[in-house]
């Protein structure tokens, strides 16, 4: 037991430095993408420049690279803190960062020719789907390894996010990737699943990935880092437990409401819907949570830049959920469905609730992970509030535009029952709309571009101290760490200082010789009332 | 049982959230294997009348439409509404799809929906079209494509994929046809030579008398 002591933040800095890096890759080959439909001469005839090609390498990279590395970083960031003690097994934890970085320039090296499974969000061949499978349960390993030997009597909620985050792309990037090979190279292989059942699994896949459980795992960043930064826990612990469980039981099962009105059977279409409907349940559970939690502190959204990113996500959080329950329904999804409506939805989780709670998180977490007491430049971090606002809203409002008059051109009849207009009438109207969108998207790329520069410096200008200290970062850390992000019951006011110290404690933190008794207050001790 | 217990024990936590999880799979995609309709109308796993592999070339372009992205832009599913039937035709059942791994419904229509384009244009139109779309439909935004009639195929691969598809269909679709050995054997020649643009139109254009293709009319 003498690695307790220290905290591996090492792997956590490597995920974190990725991230930055390979989001502005991906945001950029996104502008270009954007770019290219606004004026599509800009493919410059290049056969890997081409929309079809560039549009899977754009989402790969968000999803895996930029997503999936924030939530590494994250989620060992936050399982170590939460569970007292450092992430299980060093070795195993820096072969996923390797995996997974290997993985991403696996995916630059063969999407661009081509090379693709043609399914949506899992394009990588399967030579490429195993290497992630291995790196997948290495992380899992870790990351319940880690929890196994917890220094806490109870699993701090964030990690529940985060954990069914895990078990949930496990199941569904192997049952989704299933197919039999053809070549190795160039890499080709045909789907195990035959046309409609290969659609739903697809479905269940994309549902299951992009739209439930990696936006889900970003509650266990919320979770963390919100109680973090105003200093007290989240609002209701009972809200969260409701919120976890009714998402869990119900979020693939609304799988099928990507496939309404196609050849799917009606009956699993009807049971995807009603579903989906119900997903407002945890939807505002979280919202509300979120939203009460801030509820005393709002005068802080003044002076505490990283509450505003957070606060912001959670506002595109509950525009992004409210749209998804709306247009689960049929009849209105007969409306928004194949048009930019789509986009827009997929991007007001991208850009606003994943994207801004990344960037919170980021900032709150990088001065620590570097041990210093905050970012290089706080004006930057507000330059980027207000370039990933603006860019954001814009690109939403642009594209959900861009949705509703496509339809309404593509369903529009003469009086004599005649088509009122041709398929590309619709492409002229949306050509500004696109326009705006692009501008949406450079300024969001450009607030990611400040952000790292940012961040740049900021380590950068530590580098010799960050190095001379780098064992006993954690130590200092986790002694002026007093606020971890911890629920309680609602019937204890988590506030009261009376709560704090007089707490019972668990012997088992008195027996964690850097946390002590006094830090009781990160975990439910609470519990012990009971 | 109280709450309590399961933030405790992450082993029990872990099966609930799988045990849960898994529900959803089963209850949505597992049948899906199991639909019957009566003869030739076809279902999930049963081709309708008539419906037969792509053959080799088509198998080609199909390969080719995956490579080039196209279903990022184009969707394959004529939805059941008027205006939609009216622009794009009859619409798709789950029969139609039985040859296909994996599906190419798509999630997108920046361009039209392609489920029957194959019986709107010739030959030519296509070559025209893809080598540069904006000169055929003033104001079309969708990529020019010229490498594709640069390119010629050799075949390779046409064997081993006919093969596997063989094997996908026997392990899936009990109904479906498969290619007979002599077909698979003859593969490779009639790729042979073709270009990439030819394997791409004959993907899209299915004759009608040979259905098969995106084209074949709507059972
Ligand atoms: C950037 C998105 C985009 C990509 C990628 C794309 N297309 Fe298109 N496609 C369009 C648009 C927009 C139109 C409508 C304007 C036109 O007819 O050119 C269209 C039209 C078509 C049409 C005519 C449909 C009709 O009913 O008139 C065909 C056929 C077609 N595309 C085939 C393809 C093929 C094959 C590929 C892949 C090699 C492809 N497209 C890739 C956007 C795209």
């Amino acid at each position: 037991m003498n690695t307790h002591n220290t905290y591996n933040y090492t792997v956590v800095r490597q995920f974190a430095r990725m991230t930055l890096v390979w989001g502005i890759v991906g945001m950029g080959i996104g502008v270009w993408a954007a770019a290219e439909l606004a004026f599509p001469s800009l493919n410059l005839g290049i056969p890997w420049l081409s929309f079809g090609r560039l549009s899977p390498v754009h989402s790969s990279l968000l999803l895996f690279a930029f997503g999936g590395n924030a939530l590494f970083a994250t989620s060992y960031y936050v399982v170590q803190r939460t569970c007292h003690t450092r992430l299980f097994n060093d070795g195993l934890a820096a072969f996923t960062f390797w995996g997974w970085q290997c993985v991403i320039v696996l995916a630059l090296c063969t999407l661009p020719y081509g090379m693709t499974s043609g399914k949506a969000f899992a394009e990588l061949e399967w030579p490429i789907d195993i290497l992630i499978t291995i790196v997948w349960i290495a992380y899992a390993v870790v990351f319940f390894g880690t929890i196994v030997q917890r220094n806490t009597s109870y699993v701090y909620v964030a990690n529940w996010f985060f954990g069914a985050y895990i078990l949930a792309v496990a199941a569904l990037h192997i049952l989704n990737s299933a197919a039999l090979p053809v070549g190795l190279w160039p890499m080709k292989s045909y789907s195990l699943y035959p046309g409609t059942v290969d659609a739903m699994v697809s479905a269940w896949y994309s549902q299951g990935l992009v739209d439930a459980f990696m936006p889900g795992a970003f509650f266990g960043v919320l979770y963390y880092f919100l109680p973090r930064q105003l200093g007290h826990p989240v609002y209701s612990y009972r809200l969260i437990v409701v919120q976890f469980w009714t998402f869990v039981s119900l979020a693939l099962w609304a799988a099928s409401q990507h496939l309404l009105y196609t050849a799917l059977p009606d009956w699993t279409q009807s049971l995807g819907m009603v579903c989906a409907v119900f997903l407002i349940a945890p939807f505002l559970a979280g919202v509300i949570n979120g939203f009460m939690t801030v509820s005393a502190d709002w005068h802080r959204l003044h002076s505490d830049i990283i509450l505003r990113f957070l606060v912001l996500a959670l506002f595109f959080y509950g525009v992004e959920g409210l749209e998804g329950v709306v247009t689960s329904i049929r009849s209105v999804n007969a409306f928004t469905q194949y048009t930019d409506w789509t986009v827009s939805h997929v991007h007001a989780a991208g850009l606003g609730w994943i994207g801004f709670l990344a960037f919170g998180a980021f900032y709150a977490m990088l001065p620590r992970l570097f041990n210093i007491e905050q970012m290089y430049s706080i004006p930057l971090i507000l330059l980027h509030f207000w370039f990933a606002t603006v860019g954001t809203m814009l690109y939403l409002l642009a594209l959900g535009g861009a949705g509703m008059v496509q339809s309404l051109m593509w369903y529009a009849q003469n009086d004599d029952g005649t088509l009122a207009y041709r398929f590309v009438e619709s492409l002229q109207v949306s050509h500004p709309l696109y326009v705006v969108r692009l501008l949406g998207g450079m300024l969001y790329l450009a607030g990611m571009c400040l952000m790292t520069y940012n961040a740049w410096k900021t380590v950068a200008s530590t580098l010799p101290k960050a190095r001379k200290n780098e064992d006993s970062v954690s130590e200092v850390d986790s002694v002026i760490d007093h606020h971890p992000a911890e629920v309680h019951h609602d019937s204890h006011p988590p506030l009261d200082p009376r709560h704090g110290p007089h707490r019972p404690v668990d012997p088992r933190h008195s027996a964690n010789p850097h946390t002590g008794s006094q830090h009781s207050s990160e975990s439910p001790a609470h519990h012990a009332d009971h | 049982m109280s709450h309590e217990v399961v933030e405790k024990n992450i082993g029990l936590w872990a099966i609930m959230v799988l045990v849960i999880m898994s529900t959803a799979g089963l209850g949505e995609i597992i049948p899906l294997f199991f639909l019957t309709a009566p003869k030739g109308v076809g279902s999930t796993v049963e081709p309708v009348r008539g419906l037969q592999p792509y053959d080799a070339l088509r198998l080609e372009g199909r390969d080719i439409y995956i490579r080039e992205g196209c279903a990022h832009c184009h969707t394959q599913m004529v939805r059941p509404f008027q205006p939609e039937t009216q622009r794009y035709g009859p619409f798709s059942v789950a029969g139609e799809s039985v040859y296909d791994h994996p599906a190419l419904w798509g999630i997108k229509r920046t361009g039209p929906d392609l489920a029957r384009v194959g019986s709107g244009y010739s030959d030519f139109w296509h070559r025209e079209h893809l080598r540069d779309p904006a000169s055929v439909v003033p104001g079309s935004i969708m990529p020019a494509y010229p490498w594709l009639a640069e390119t010629v195929m050799d075949g390779t691969l046409t064997t081993t994929k006919m093969r596997t598809m063989n094997t996908l269909l026997r392990l899936t679709c009990r109904t479906c046809a498969v290619y007979a050995e002599k077909d698979i054997e003859a593969g490779p020649a009639k790729v042979r030579g073709s270009t990439e643009e030819e394997a791409l139109i004959a993907y899209l254009n299915g004759d009608s008398d040979q259905p098969g293709g995106l084209g074949h009319p709507a059972p």
